[in-house]
């Protein structure tokens, strides 16, 4: 096996490369090509109509500052991964140690042996599909006893295996040791991105790893994101550029006719040049010069300025207070800089569940004993005080002091409930300093944890026994049999004899599942359970149902015996259990139901609402499982049963191509979407979808390595920081602690990036067309020659300063994602104002200059220049709603730079130096000193102003009227109360196969194995790890089908949890 | 693009909390109401009607008189001759006949114009080499290569001053005479220097440093123009320091035109003896030209322009007409604004409140 470095690299450039790639990169802008030949074409001096420096200036400046930011980028970006592949060095060394669990695993392992029996290795696969509970893996038998370091110092096995692939469920390969062949799969592979648990420490040999791993295969390419506005701003370029052609062929035509008719005449004065031999090869050449000169429409600030535009809000989205979690200590980070304005555009929202959602904790919430409720609303009553137990866990909350007191009673309905809650489970104990439970779903914990809150420690347990704390009593209960868990069944039992020598059935399941088997006794409470169960499911809670029975000793003893057998026989065994558990679980005896809540993150109810309300439309993404998707979906107000529009859909249906169109079809019919069982490509799958088919900006957001896919495919991904892992992050736009910052970022956030990208964008154009068809105007007088002495180099560096910072804080806050701030048609707008007002600029000093006593060619231009710079910016006072003092300062300050370089350009000082590149001296100071270029100034001014303060006058008052008729809208954020039917089941999470794990012994330790070994139960046994994956196999064809299923029935009210 | 943690602590990353960075800055909000525009407008129209009355008021005050002379009365006979560029060494005087009904009061200002000479003309403005005229050696004995084909003469000598303009200059010169009522005509004074501006006097136009030397010293071995008839260093025999580049006739003209239509100032009265102390008085007038300037190749006019000036410049009745139709214009506006605010503006003016 040939190992590839762990380091997984990712920057772009390296010393060398950079200057090369980096121009080339550059260069490849439309822009920057422009320019490049704009420059070319200056060297020419028959066309030349602007010094060469007026283009190369800002040109090299563009491409330093562009350079530098790239690199950097770069430079940051790469030095953070590297940071991130140096905790894998172990790998190096063929084997992973860890004294600590949880570890994280950061390669492709094939596992040869652990700290635990039977080379048992338990995994979190959160990572890679969103799963929350623990998987087994198990090392081959052959090297689960390499254990010490010397034998694994010897190991000298060989592995053929598949090449690199991103299935994460699937591994195919072959070990070569000792001359004998091994076949091995996915249950022997600890992949990179899993997280180890409850396993002190494991041996294993890395297969892949870097980018091999199945993980980084299913990360998916690094694309260069673009915005929307930059591709818009691309196309307007061309048109822009388009447009410069037919005046360049406009004004080179009028040249041919006007020196045909009138130049030819002239020539006493001013000869032909030998080169210039007929009137059209002078309109040739007039072309090139009006292209030079009138290159400003396309002005090489745009680029420069937006993007330092972008950075600037990049670095307020990252100061903003709001978007800070003071627990983690995170701030949010923009980590692209180019992509801000496209978050106030987004439409569609693809979240991750786990981590992103929900903060992966399941909270003892609420309890229904005996026909009572036990549990209030959370802070209306003061926390229940455990300090009677000394054997509680601290952290846990519980919101309702009645039932502690029921506990001191000794009420034997509640000592029952928890006594069941404490014995039907298959939680392995642990205790060190602190009793830790090791759940294998996050469900069973809370109840198990909730029962030793109150007084029902579960301490430890043997494959045949169990020992609780009762009320500080060591109680030890023999344990008869697990009647485990699985998706059908969707409840679980265990069998266990007392102390008193009574034989007990404890049950706890789905509701509808648990009511089927009551006892005819228990009908009354049974209705009146069922009410609370409306009532928490109402709330969003997950509940369960408990039930109980007494059982005779002979009859069990008989059942017992049927059991052995059917465990023994290899056909049909499933189905015998199956008939043999449903036999003996009837007639139950109800005791009451458990509400557990799936803790959300912070506010996501919230957010999610007033995200519907702007009209985005969220996706919910997972690799879990159907159920629990749909309860997340449900709890966090996605999901509600007067909803017609929900669309569930599980991975294995979307691997089908001819889907694709249905698919997409449908889903944007929906108001909710959710696609569970989704392989991390099959994310980037989804977001691909839309993004093709719809046209819309899109955004991911997730925190988990399975998320990174996603988020590189979408237009704006976001990372969840501050939880675990780093990938999500790294691969990210933008990243911060909480999922609730979404709001902030997208409607606060994006809309100003937005609002004033395009405000810049529009006042830009406008400038622009302002400041250069007055020298098109100008062509019609002085015979198409290209004369330009208008000060084409000094308004267009002043404007962009200002206009760029002064937009960045006027903001509105308007939820909302019309894409209607800019277009095509408001650009068209734009330049039509410019060219309205470049009209004006220059007919009117034209009328004056005209009939006034100087009309010196430079004092016009000076008029000009001045009236342009006071009307721009009279003109962007009034675009701004909002005016700070930053604002003031660099429109005051602008006005202020430009009379400064004016005065400058034109002092004697600056002519005394090159005389022939600064003819204007003296200009200014004689021209702004007549009272009659002012009054022309002023005209202009006014003149200029009024059309557009009317129209906008107009348009605020239109909004006005708008707003008032949408405006209630924002009342309904308020949560409305759920009306969802109830939602009752088994944790989801939960997988079965662990009560044969448990009752077979082999997650024991092998001290408390060997003192309770039941040979008995071996063949019963040995076979489990095969029984687990068949069953596994099982219940994703049920999703899958319960998924194809609900996407038939979509039209129709779909209360998905009853179609199993 | 993380912030720098320079703070210890649990909250080290915690943005800081000013006003700039959380986006808090207080801000002035001018909303655009009724309240606001609709006045701003009113007082907008009656700014400009005020202007633009005093403007026309003040205009009226002012008196210009213009002649077309390009081959008007005995000036017919030298526009023919110019036709031919052979003549175009021959001197050739003509006059005019300008009569002055009511008397100019004030100072009096001598123009003369061109019609359709393109001064503007892209290749025409850069012929020059600004370098040259402020005296620059190196530049005298080479001017620049905008200057071709006026850079050289045939026998590669350097032209001073080099370039089309120059070579262009408007060289008829003119004489005004007041025919009184005594019968003789009186010669009207004109102040022929303080026609350009400061600057152009004295810092864009130098002449080469004379270091002890006459002037025509510093010019040898360069050319005078090909249209010229005398060399820069003699155009004004009446006053040895009006020569060479700072001769104010040719700063004048350097100083190109913005539209092919234009006039340039030729003199001012000079008042400082009757009966021109204060003014022209109304009667008769000649003026005698020296005409040397060709314009029917361009079919061109000439004219001279004798004008009275106000505050804001000659008699310019555009910005006072502008002035008015922009107020009346926007008084239109803001009527027209006023009645859809108070059709439609009910609920506009209670969202306000």
């Amino acid at each position: 096996v040939v190992l590839q470095d762990n380091h997984i690299k990712t920057s772009k450039y390296n010393i060398f490369t950079f200057l090369p790639i980096n121009l080339f990169e550059q260069f490849q802008r439309v822009a920057n090509g422009y320019f490049l030949v704009l420059l070319i074409l200056q060297l020419i001096p028959e066309i030349s109509s602007l010094s060469w420096f007026t283009t190369i200036v800002p040109l090299v400046l563009v491409l330093l500052v562009t350079a530098v930011k790239d690199a950097t980028d770069d430079y940051v970006s790469s030095a953070l991964y590297s940071f991130s592949s140096e905790c894998s060095f172990v790998l190096h060394a063929k084997g992973v140690c860890s004294k600590f669990s949880p570890i994280r695993i950061n390669a492709d392992i094939l596992l040869l042996c652990s700290s635990e029996p039977y080379g048992l290795c338990y995994i979190e696969t959160a990572e890679l599909d969103g799963e929350t509970n623990l998987k087994v893996r198990q090392a081959l038998t052959v090297t689960s006893d390499l254990g010490d370091i010397t034998k694994l110092m010897n190991f000298d096995g060989e592995v053929i295996c598949e090449p690199p692939n991103n299935k994460l469920d699937k591994f195919t390969g072959t070990l070569y040791w000792r001359d004998n062949k091994y076949p091995l799969d996915n249950d022997n592979m600890l992949l990179r991105g899993c997280v180890l648990r409850n396993t002190e420490w494991c041996f294993g040999m890395v297969i892949f790893a870097g980018l091999q791993t199945k993980l980084m295969q299913n990360c998916g390419r690094t694309t260069f994101k673009r915005t929307s506005i930059d591709k818009l701003m691309n196309t307007l370029v061309l048109w822009i550029f388009a447009f410069l052609i037919c005046m360049g062929v406009v004004l080179a035509i009028g040249n041919t006719v006007w020196e045909s008719w009138i130049g030819r005449n002239f020539q006493v004065f001013l000869p032909w040049d030998e080169s210039q031999r007929s009137a059209v090869f002078s309109g040739f050449l007039a072309f090139w010069s009006y292209i030079i000169i009138l290159n400003t429409v396309v002005p090489i600030s745009l680029y420069v300025s937006v993007e330092v535009l972008r950075l600037g809000h990049s670095y307020f989205i990252n100061w903003d207070r709001k978007m800070y979690h003071s627990q983690t200590d995170t701030a949010a980070e923009a980590r692209t800089t180019t992509l801000n304005e496209e978050l106030g555009q987004v439409e569609f929202i693809f979240s991750d569940k786990t981590g992103t959602l929900t903060q992966n904790i399941m909270v003892f919430r609420k309890c229904s004993i005996d026909g009572r409720t036990y549990g209030m609303e959370l802070s209306k009553t003061a926390c229940v005080d455990f300090s009677f137990n000394p054997l509680c866990d601290r952290r846990f909350r519980f919101y309702d002091s009645t039932l502690v007191e029921a506990i001191k009673l000794e009420d034997p309905a509640v000592q029952e409930f928890f006594r069941l809650l404490a014995l039907c489970h298959t939680v392995m104990p642990e205790e060190k300093r602190h009793l830790v439970y090791q759940a294998q779903s996050p469900d069973e914990g809370a109840l198990v944890n909730a029962a030793r809150n109150f007084g029902f420690v579960f301490r430890a347990r043997t494959p045949e026994t169990i020992t609780l704390c009762e009320m500080g009593q060591a109680v030890t209960y023999q344990l008869l049999a697990i009647l485990d868990f699985n998706n059908v069944r969707k409840r679980m039992s265990v069998i266990v004899r007392n102390p008193q020598g009574q034989i007990k059935l404890y049950s706890k399941g789905a509701d509808t599942v648990i009511f089927d088997r009551l006892d005819p006794s228990s009908e009354d409470l049974m209705y009146t359970t069922s009410e609370h169960l409306s009532e928490f499911a109402g709330e969003g809670l997950r509940t369960l149902a408990l039930a109980y029975k007494d059982l005779d000793e002979d009859d069990f003893e008989i059942w017992m015996k049927k059991l052995l057998f059917a465990s023994t026989v290899i056909e049909n065994r499933e189905d015998q259990l199956g008939a043999l558990y449903e036999e003996i679980e009837q007639g139950l005896k109800l005791l009451g139901a458990t509400a557990i809540e799936d803790k959300l993150q912070e506010g996501v109810a919230e957010t999610i609402a007033c995200l519907n309300l702007a009209d985005i439309k969220i996706w919910v993404l997972t690799g879990d499982k159907l159920e629990t998707a749909m309860n997340i979906g449900y709890s966090c107000n996605m999901l509600r049963d007067d909803m017609n529009e929900v669309f569930v859909v599980s991975g294995h249906t979307l691997q089908e191509p001819l889907l694709e169109h249905i698919l997409l079809d449908v889903a944007c019919l929906c108001k909710t979407v959710i696609c569970c069982r989704v392989t991390p490509m099959q994310k980037a799958q989804v977001v691909e979808l839309v993004k093709r088919h719809k046209r819309a900006i899109t955004l991911a957001i997730g925190d988990g390595a399975n998320d990174v896919s996603m988020i590189k495919t979408a237009h704006i991904g976001v990372g969840i920081s501050g939880q675990e892992g780093t990938q999500a992050v790294l691969a990210s736009d933008y990243s911060f602690a909480q999922f609730r910052y979404l709001q902030r970022l997208l409607l606060v956030h994006g809309r100003w990036s937005y609002f004033r990208m395009c405000n810049f964008l529009c006042y830009f154009f406008y400038k622009n067309f302002a400041f250069t068809l007055v020298h098109f105007w100008y062509g019609f007088f002085c015979g198409f020659s290209a004369q330009v002495r208008i000060l084409p180099d000094l308004s267009v560096f002043l404007k962009d300063v200002d206009d760029r910072t002064s937009l960045r804080y006027p903001g509105l806050y308007k939820p909302g994602q019309q894409n209607l701030l800019f277009n095509k048609r408001l650009f068209f707008l734009c330049t039509l104002q410019g060219m309205g007002t470049s009209f004006l600029l220059f007919f009117i000093p034209y009328g004056a200059f005209s009939v006034m006593v100087k009309e010196d060619q430079q004092a016009f231009a000076v008029t000009i220049a001045t009236s342009l710079v006071i009307v721009v910016s009279v003109q962007i006072g009034l675009d701004k709603h909002y005016w700070t003092a930053v604002n003031h300062l660099f429109i005051w300050g602008s006005v202020t730079v430009y009379f400064a370089i004016l005065f400058a350009m034109q002092s004697n000082g600056m002519f005394g130096i090159l005389p022939s590149n600064f003819p204007f001296v003296g200009t200014a100071r004689s021209c702004l000193s007549e009272q009659s270029v002012w009054l022309v100034i002023l005209l202009t001014t006014v003149v200029c102003v009024v059309p557009g303060l009317a129209v906008s006058f107009l348009r605020v008052r239109h909004l006005q009227q708008s707003r008032k008729r949408e405006g209630p809208q924002g009342q309904n954020l308020r949560r409305v109360r759920r009306t969802s039917s109830r939602r009752s089941a088994y944790a989801f999470s939960h997988q079965q196969g662990y009560g044969e794990l448990i009752t077979s012994g082999k997650n024991m330790r092998a001290s408390a194995v060997s003192s309770a070994h039941s040979p008995g139960r071996t063949p019963h046994s040995s076979n489990w790890i095969e029984n687990m994956l068949k069953r596994k196999n099982e219940v994703s064809c049920i999703s899958d089908e319960s998924g194809d299923r609900a996407k038939n029935r979509l039209p129709s009210s779909s209360t998905e949890p009853e179609l199993h | 693009m993380g912030k720098v943690k320079g703070k210890p602590g649990p909250l080290a990353r915690r943005p800081d909390n000013s006003a700039f960075k959380q986006q808090r800055l207080p801000a002035w909000t001018p909303m655009l109401t009724a309240h606001t525009v609709l006045p701003s407008f009113y007082f907008m129209s009656l700014i400009c009607m005020l202007l633009g009355v005093w403007l026309l008021l003040t205009v009226q005050t002012t008196k210009e008189i213009k002649l077309d002379y390009t081959d008007a009365g005995t000036c017919n006979k030298c526009f023919e001759k110019r036709k031919n560029a052979s003549n175009a060494a021959q001197p050739c005087s003509c006059s005019v006949v300008l009569p002055i009904e009511k008397p100019f009061k004030g100072d009096v200002f001598f123009y003369y114009g061109l019609r359709n000479f393109h001064q503007n003309l892209r290749r025409y403005m850069d012929s020059r080499d600004d370098g040259q005229m402020v005296g620059r050696k190196k530049n005298l004995m080479n001017p620049s290569s905008y200057c071709i084909p006026f850079a050289k003469d045939q026998n590669k000598i350097p032209i001073a001053p080099c370039g089309a303009v120059a070579n262009s200059i408007f060289n008829d010169s003119f004489t005004l005479k007041y025919h009184g009522n005594n019968g003789s005509p009186e010669l009207v004074p004109l102040l022929r220097g303080g026609i350009t501006w400061y600057t152009d006097k004295n810092v864009k136009f130098r002449n080469p440093k004379l270091d002890g030397s006459t002037l025509a010293q510093v010019f040898n071995g360069t050319g005078k123009p090909p249209y010229w008839h005398k060399p820069v260093y003699e155009l004004d025999p009446s006053d040895s320091t009006n020569n060479g580049f700072i001769n104010e006739d040719l700063i004048v003209w350097m100083r190109e035109a913005a539209f092919p239509n234009f006039k340039k100032l030729y003199g001012v009265l000079n008042r400082a003896n009757p009966p021109f102390t204060k003014g022209l008085p109304a009667g008769n007038y000649s003026i005698e030209i020296q005409y040397n300037f060709p314009v029917q190749y361009f079919r061109g006019r000439k004219e001279v322009v004798l004008t009275t000036l106000t505050w804001f410049g000659g008699q310019n009745h555009f910005l006072p007409i502008a002035y008015l139709v922009t107020s009346s214009l926007i008084l239109l506006i803001a009527v027209v604004l006023t009645v859809l605010w108070w059709k439609f503006g009910k609920n506009g003016k209670n969202m306000e409140e």
